[in-house]
């Protein structure tokens, strides 16, 4: 799936999901759904953030973290991860916290699974009658 | 005589506004954590106040700024 539809989709899907990043292994910014200007700074504080979160969870390695949760009084930061890339959404206070997570999750995994090809359509066997009327 | 009603009024009304703010924003701190949830199905939950948590929130905050400017 292309990463900003995917990012799309989730926007749409979710109300409380107000900004949203996907990033890499290596950091990189796959999608976002916030403007160029500030992409770069939502990325290095996500980047900075789930390091923050691992160190504090006792999760150095970074090997077991599944997905986080920041609840701040302005909002909260979410984090899902999986073995490749890694999710960041912001909501407004007190969000559905299941829901937002479901949701991070369903785009995630949009991201891992390749698109799949559309199955070529089984020709309808021509019949003789058509035969004689092409003739 | 007014003028005391009028004084002591605007006192209450004061008053309550900063008992309303004091209130909110204590509320509003205890709303803040941490919650780490790990593969193998374990979660921590780090309050603020917790020393795991005071380095945790503040980049929250800022990405939360960053998003909203």
């Amino acid at each position: 799936m292309d990463g900003a539809q995917a990012l799309t989709d989730l926007t749409e899907i979710s109300s409380q999901i107000q900004a949203a990043i996907v990033l890499d292994a290596d950091g990189s910014t796959l999608a976002t759904t916030v403007d160029e200007q500030r992409g770069p700074e939502f990325a290095q504080g996500v980047q900075e953030l789930l390091a923050a979160v691992q160190r504090a969870a006792g999760d150095e390695g970074g090997g077991g973290l599944a997905q986080a949760e920041i609840a701040t009084g302005d909002g909260s930061v979410f984090l899902v991860r999986d073995e490749q890339r890694t999710i960041a959404a912001t909501t407004g206070p007190e969000p559905t916290v299941g829901l937002v997570f479901y949701d991070l999750k369903s785009c995630l995994r949009g991201f891992s699974e390749p698109k799949p090809k559309p199955k070529p359509r089984a020709r309808k066997p021509k019949t003789d009658d058509e035969g004689d009327a092409a003739a | 005589m007014p003028r005391r009603r009028a004084v002591a009024g605007l006192a209450l009304v004061a008053g309550s506004f900063a008992g309303a703010v004091a209130l909110r924003r204590r509320s509003a701190r205890r709303r803040d954590r941490v919650d780490v949830y790990f593969d193998d199905g374990s979660m921590v939950s780090l309050a603020d106040g917790a020393p795991e948590a005071s380095t945790v929130l503040p980049l929250a905050r800022r990405i939360l700024e960053t998003t909203r400017a």
